[in-house]
């Protein structure tokens, strides 16, 4: 099963909008609580009320500080999870199969029946996707929310993974990169959306919007004062703008 | 990378295992009775102990034969594959050199090259991987190949040619060394092409995602024994090439050969817990560490 | 081998039960989800108007704070010295007689040495008519340290404030500019609103010392000087009036900028001029007559002088036109080029101008004139605590609020809208309460408007009646009492010793303290006679905070999912600008520990003391529980908490109580919203369709439309009582400061404190980050995964200057205190400011975390830098470190200076640790 689909029907994946993204984490948790008690084992937490607690998320939101050559500098909230990338080198590098690439719609998968967790496909993303989980011993990843996207149990609008579905800012959005009138992909044309770390080669799906531009000099002509007040005095001026009200 | 004791005691034993098995296939040491007992003994206990120590690193141990499934794409799969033909070809030579029934040495000779065929493997492992640039370089099959025939010479006697490799493996270390450290540049991995934000100006970590530890801090993001990496590497350097060098040289040969392998074992481990420590992954990159 | 077949068809859970989330003030609807009775899963409620389904980082840890191991299980006594942590376990019944007998004598004999004060209680207008029950007049929640003035400064100039109270037109608005936002109050709703406007690339702009969140996405950032908002909102309102870039139609018809201002000299000067009716007039053009204020038709001249008396139009127009308010003027103040608040002015003017548009929906107004479109004016503002938490910060709220009125952007189509039941005048709020008597009620309300010195809770000798000195001449407009003083002055004994302080969820032994190590002193401290100075503590909370082990009771509280609560349009209500709306909490589990809802606790101890409105004459209980209050209590007849299903289950917002009430309530997903018809959603104050519904759904009694108050007439009112007119007349230390901080036009005045503040040199601010709430979030074991530690991020300017590197500390020292600390850099941050995430230190022992955890040994709290107090001026006063008007607590008027320590593994003052109430929590629950 390591062997990647030569290609896939649907390219399903996300789009975040680092213009819109605050930074709130509210899809960190948004997943950790859904994938806690979804697909797969657990999410477990380790010494999770002690001095050195650490635990197992499939999303995290990084903070950056981005200094333009000429401005202020700017703080850039970067949440970071599987791309789902279509040369995925962690599918290929897994000895067992637990790895793959769903022909159907190209999400990355874990099988975790058949994970004997080496922890070498960790290592060969780039990204950070993947989490060995402590207690289980077996590799966690995103998932997309498989097991919310086509779930029939589930209120149709609510088949979208948990992270885009708790967006405050909607700066999360998720569709089918495969056709291009799909959101994700006119979004992703229209503000041009890349993709990370494209000397890797490993092809992501996901995109990431830019921050549009920031600190612009202003548009609006700077305003002419009405009159010279010092000449004319208080009342002059009165007089000009009550004038106006005709 | 985290320089896992399982990973550094499972390269450098098989490769040394895998590098005298194919001395031994080869019939470049002349053994035969108790002594090819022992010897082949030697050999296959070093090789079968790294493979075993490789295991402690699993998460599921247990479903480890799984990990045989996947050799047409998996290079981990593959080196399963490689290391349980190779022992099981080498056995009839075993018993032959044992049991001095004199077989034909095809399957010896053939068992000696896949032992290659099984460090290469082994190191294919680590030299796919894209995203740990000081890796993913010819120079690391190279090393492993090398390393590995080296430890079979070592353990095979004293003498010249022994002595050369080591001091070769040596060179190897430091021009694998010199390559590594400019690979995380030459690929061009930065924390703006990993953000994408590069375009806007110079980005710089302003806040972590987390402030409790996590698997990729613990697994790939391994930063705290770098500082002695240039001690290590003076070491490593001595115990993989001078000393070995010099005691199969001027030792007297029962000595020499313990002591050599010794050496080379050490070295190599300070070389392999420096391969791991050392090698940046550009996960790091993320979280403004390398 | 092909591929593993997924399951994709599970079901969730087996059950679903929708009620309100309490991980912060946002009160978002939750879907809790169950599995065998167990909670499995939270997810936001998508029919929900708070939050339409999204969910924060908390909201979706909720189930993390249900199992957290650091729940109070039991009652429990103290039996060893305060702050020792000795306590034993006792039933409820000991812990409520054992309470009744302590405070039934209070109320027998001097009601008012019960001081009642809660901190994020969201049921505050149950806990005030508790205590309004009892006859203590000490009572209030937490706005005095977190929100007056930007509540009050609203309500006194609009009707209605910031906060949670309004939003932009987030559907047209397409200048959005935020003073110092905070990311912690009505998140979710600004967010969602921020999301809107990036989905159509609206222009944001942040003015913050601080860039991060909402300033992070911002499009342009100003990194304003703290304390110094009013001055950069008073420039850009200068560079308006020069430029006649002002709504003179709006100014005219919506505000008492037409009305005249008395310029006799006397009691009455400054006063708006009223006639033989005592009503406000205008001058009509048309006639060049007066004419009165709400007549139809009447045109107001806003130049209009008669008889020598001039409009307030004038005065405010004379006030800002001033040099002094020029951006060339303000510049090095601000920290922001003349050429950006001029820029910034004209992008105001121009979208608010040259934008305009209009909304094809026919009106009349509160004077009978018919309006057939609604003019829009797509700029609007949004200001929180960063304006709000300085001694200038009530009239730099109100500034804020005049910048928008002369843009003529509040409650028109793109502004700012507020939500029901505001817009809503001064004149329309109670008085404040205080007359304490022994056993009787209060009565009426403790908090409220002061119109004037006459409202003040000042005793015939002039001493306070209130423990924390709320509506005095220090600070009269404090409508939300000032809590932070509380545990100070009755320490002090000033103005007089209580004998009982019962507090429910406020840690004021830690976060919700300036100088908490000073407080936890007070808190101990014991007399000559060897008795505590503050003789009994009486403490409710469902976590084992810092400041249980202060306590000599505890009554544990539940979890949110484990009670009833009322969202309250009498209270806090979640309401939109289309629709009021309340909520409920009901228990979608039960305790599984000997613990009760803190409301219900609160009714049975009503009925213990045997007071009025919760006990029957035969003595039984009148409620229940908390739930049956909630349906059956009636604040006036046909008004109760909830304004939904009452009656016969059709009435809206007046009714007879519904016994199916909640169960209805539960069954609309635990909310309820009566909906703004149509025509009156924009122009409230003024709008006639919208007064009339407001009136039907219990808002008032009576239309109440008003002028928007440019000029502050009860301000006025005590600046001529600091001038010397008048019978009620404040003492001489405080004349200046009141006629000064009380001007009936907004102004600007540096922050106190920055003559001590000389030689400190760097502004010291804490925001709250996202993803966690105050002390909170810190037991839950995934949000202290994200926060478990904090740094003060410090500038560039700084950085490099000291030789910072990374893993230093820093000593950090005010006037009055120092800590040493973990520092960052941060480029994106004010050249003269540092900042730190509020509230992630906590004290060792405390919330169940183990000793070592990273909050305990590295987090930290500036409050150990702050005082209640300003430093001594050697006059003989206690000074409060608040702001004048209101009394809110001038947390962000901090100056400190820094200096490198390099690395260390601790930060200080590290306390001893706390004795544990609770076990140390090991797993995950």
């Amino acid at each position: 099963m390591t062997a990647l689909p030569r290609s896939t029907e649907k390219k399903l994946g996300l789009v975040v909008d680092l213009d819109t993204c605050v930074g709130c984490h509210a899809c960190v948790t948004a997943c950790k609580g859904w994938n806690d008690q979804g697909y797969g084992a657990p999410l477990s937490d380790q010494n999770p009320y002690g001095a050195d607690p650490s635990g197992t998320f499939l999303n995290r939101v990084h903070s950056y500080s981005v200094q333009p050559e000429e401005g202020f500098a700017q703080t850039i909230n970067f949440p970071r999870s599987c791309l789902h990338c279509e040369d995925a080198p962690c599918v290929t590098v897994c000895p067992t199969g637990a790895s793959y690439k769903r022909a159907e719609d190209g999400i990355v998968l874990v099988n975790e029946d058949a994970c004997i967790g080496c922890g070498l496909c960790s290592w060969a993303c780039p990204y950070g996707a993947r989490e060995m989980d402590a207690d289980a011993g077996v590799m966690k990843k995103c998932t997309l929310c498989v097991d919310r996207i086509y779930n029939e149990t589930l209120p149709e609008e609510d088949r979208e993974p948990a992270c885009v579905r708790t967006c405050p800012t909607g700066a999360r959005h998720f569709g089918d990169f495969a056709d291009p009138d799909s959101k994700v992909s006119r979004l992703s044309a229209a503000r041009g959306g890349y993709a990370l770390m494209p000397e890797m080669g490993t092809k992501p799906v996901n995109r990431y919007l830019p921050p549009r531009k920031k600190d612009r000099p202003q548009e609006a002509s700077l305003l002419a004062p009405l009159l010279d007040i010092k000449a004319s005095g208080f009342a002059g001026w009165l007089d000009r703008v009550l004038g106006k009200m005709g | 990378m985290n320089p896992a004791p399982s990973v550094i005691v499972f390269t450098v034993l098989s490769g040394m295992g895998f590098g005298y098995l194919a001395m031994l296939g080869f019939g470049l040491v002349p053994v035969a009775g108790w002594a090819a007992f022992f010897g082949w003994g030697l050999g296959y206990g070093l090789a079968v102990a790294g493979l075993v120590a490789s295991t402690f690193h699993l998460g599921n141990p247990q479903r480890a034969l799984l990990a045989f499934t996947q050799w047409r794409t998996s290079w981990l799969s593959r080196e399963g594959w490689a290391a349980v033909l190779t022992l099981v070809l080498l056995a009839p030579q075993a018993l032959s050199d044992w049991l001095v029934l004199d077989w034909w040495r095809g399957f010896g000779c053939l068992g000696a090259v896949m032992c290659f065929v099984t460090v290469g493997c082994t190191s294919m492992i680590y030299a796919q991987i894209k995203a740990v640039p000081r890796w993913n370089h010819w120079i690391v099959p190279v090393q492993f190949l090398w390393a590995a025939l080296t430890g079979g010479l070592v353990l095979a006697g004293a003498g010249l040619v022994p002595a050369a490799a080591s001091a070769l493996l040596a060179a190897l270390l430091v021009l694998g060394w010199r390559i590594g450290d400019g690979r995380f540049a030459a690929v061009g991995a930065t924390l703006g092409s990993a953000t994408g934000l590069g375009a806007i100006g110079s980005v710089a970590v302003f806040e972590q995602p987390h402030t409790g530890g996590n698997y990729l801090l613990r697994e790939m993001i391994y930063v705290v024994g770098r500082k002695h990496a240039e001690r290590l590497r003076k070491i490593g350097l001595l115990a993989v090439g001078f000393v070995p060098a010099a005691a199969l040289l001027f030792l007297p040969p029962l000595l020499a050969v313990p002591v050599a392998a010794l050496s080379h074992l050490a070295g190599m481990a300070a070389a392999r817990w420096l391969f791991f420590a050392e090698a940046e992954h550009v996960v790091g990159l993320y979280y403004g560490q390398r | 081998m092909g591929q593993p077949r997924v399951e994709t068809q599970r079901p969730v859970s087996d059950e679903v039960r929708k009620t309100t989330c309490y991980m912060c003030a946002c009160r978002c609807g939750i879907n809790v989800h169950l599995n065998s009775g167990k909670v499995t899963y939270i997810e936001g409620n998508r029919d929900h108007p708070v939050n339409k389904g999204v969910l924060c980082a908390k909201g979706a840890s909720g189930i993390m704070q249900v199992t957290a191991p650091s729940r109070l299980r039991a009652p429990l006594r103290r039996v060893g010295p305060r702050g020792s942590g000795a306590f034993e376990e006792i039933s409820w019944d000991e812990a409520l007689s054992l309470a009744v007998d302590w405070l039934k004598p209070l109320r027998e004999e001097a009601p008012e040495k019960l001081a009642f004060f809660t901190g994020r209680d969201q049921s505050q207008s149950f806990t005030g008519w508790w205590a309004q029950q009892f006859g203590t007049p000490n009572y209030a929640a937490h706005g005095g340290f977190c929100s007056v003035n930007m509540a009050a400064a609203g309500i006194y100039t609009i009707g209605g404030a910031f906060w949670e109270f309004g939003q932009p037109d987030w559907a047209h608005t397409k200048l959005f500019v935020m003073f110092g936002v905070a990311e912690d109050h009505d998140s979710n709703p600004i967010k969602i609103g921020l999301g809107k406007l990036k989905a159509r690339g609206a222009r944001v702009i942040g003015i913050n010392p601080i860039r991060t969140g909402y300033n992070a996405v911002a499009d342009d950032w100003l990194g304003i000087t703290p304390g110094t908002d009013g001055l950069l909102i008073l420039s850009l309102i200068h560079c308006l009036l020069a430029a006649g870039k002002i709504d003179l139609d709006y100014l005219a018809r919506w505000t008492n900028a037409p009305l005249l201002v008395n310029e006799a000299e006397g009691p009455e000067k400054g006063l708006i001029l009223k006639n033989a009716e005592s009503q406000p007039f205008v001058i009509d053009k048309r006639t060049g007559m007066p004419a009165p204020w709400d007549g139809a038709g009447v045109q107001p001249d806003l130049g209009a002088v008669w008889q020598g008396h001039r409009t307030v139009f004038q005065h405010m127009a004379e006030r800002y036109l001033d040099e002094q308010y020029a951006p060339e003027a303000v510049e090095a103040r601000v920290g922001i080029p003349a050429a950006r608040i001029r820029a910034l002015a004209a992008e105001l003017a121009r979208v608010a101008f040259d934008e305009a548009f209009e909304l094809p929906v026919e009106w009349t107004d509160f004077r009978g004139d018919r309006h057939k479109t609604m003019l829009g004016r797509p700029v609007s503002f949004h200001a929180m605590r960063g304006i709000s938490a300085h001694s200038n910060g009530f009239q730099t709220a109100r500034a804020l609020h005049l910048l928008q009125i002369v843009l003529g952007t509040v409650e028109v189509p793109g502004g700012y809208r507020l939500k029901p039941p505001y817009p809503k005048p001064v004149e329309a709020h109670p008085t404040p309460h205080f007359v304490a008597a022994a056993g009787k009620p209060l009565s009426g309300p403790h908090l409220g408007y002061v119109r004037g010195p006459e409202n003040l809770a000042l005793k015939e000798d002039g001493t306070p009646w209130r423990i924390d000195k709320a509506f005095t001449w220090e600070n009269p407009f404090s409508a939300h009492g000032l809590m932070h003083m509380v545990i100070p002055n009755a320490h002090a004994g000033d103005p007089y010793k209580v004998d009982t302080l019962f507090l429910y969820m406020a840690n004021m032994s830690w976060n919700s303290s300036m100088n908490s190590a000073r407080v936890m002193e007070m808190l101990t401290d014991k007399g000559e006679d060897g008795e505590y100075v503050i003789p009994r503590i009486i403490y409710s909370d469902a976590y084992a905070s810092e400041m249980v082990a202060y306590a000599d009771l505890i009554l544990p509280d539940t979890t949110y999912l484990e009670r009833h609560d009322c969202i309250s349009l009498l209270d806090r209500p979640i309401s939109e600008p289309d629709a009021a709306g309340d909520a409920i909490r009901w228990p979608v589990v039960e305790a599984d520990r000997d613990v009760r809802g803190f409301q219900s606790v609160l009714l049975d101890l009503g009925v213990r003391l045997g007071l009025p409105g919760m006990t029957n004459p035969d003595g039984t209980a009148k409620f229940r529980d908390y739930a049956d209050y909630i349906v059956n209590h009636q604040r006036r007849p046909g008004v109760g908490p909830l304004i939904g299903f009452r009656g016969d289950g059709t009435a809206e917002g007046r009714g007879d109580p519904n016994p199916d009430q909640l169960q209805r309530y539960i069954e609309n997903g635990g909310f309820y919203q009566a909906h703004v018809p149509e025509g009156a959603e924009y122009y409230k104050p003024w709008n006639a369709a919208y007064q009339d519904w407001a009136v039907a759904t219990s808002f008032y009694e009576s239309p109440q439309p008003y002028l928007f108050s440019i000029w502050s007439e009860p301000m006025r009112k005590f600046q001529l009582a600091a001038e010397g007119q008048g019978f009620i007349q404040p003492p001489d230390h405080l004349r200046a400061q009141l006629k000064l901080a009380m001007d009936p036009l907004p102004l600007w005045y540096p922050p106190f404190g920055e003559d001590a503040a000389a030689g400190y040199p760097v502004h010291a601010l804490t925001q709250r980050p996202m993803a966690m709430y105050h002390s909170w979030g810190s037991q839950n074991a995934w949000l202290r995964q994200i926060h478990g530690k904090n740094y003060l991020y410090l500038p560039t300017k700084i950085w490099e200057a000291e030789g910072f590197a990374e893993g230093d500390y820093a000593r950090v020292t005010s006037p009055t205190g120092e800590i040493v600390v973990p520092v960052a850099h941060m480029a994106a941050l004010n050249a003269d400011t540092v900042w730190t995430w509020n509230a992630i230190g906590k004290r060792k022992g405390a919330w169940a975390l183990d000793e070592g955890a990273p909050e305990a040994t590295e987090g930290f709290l500036l409050n150990h830098l702050i005082s209640e107090l300003l430093p001594e001026k050697g006059d003989g006063h206690r000074w409060s470190n608040s702001d004048p008007v209101t009394g809110q607590a001038a947390w962000f008027d901090l100056r400190v200076k820094i200096a490198r320590v390099g690395p260390r593994d601790h930060s200080e003052p590290s306390f001893p640790v706390l004795p544990r109430v609770v076990p140390k929590g090991r797993a995950r629950g």
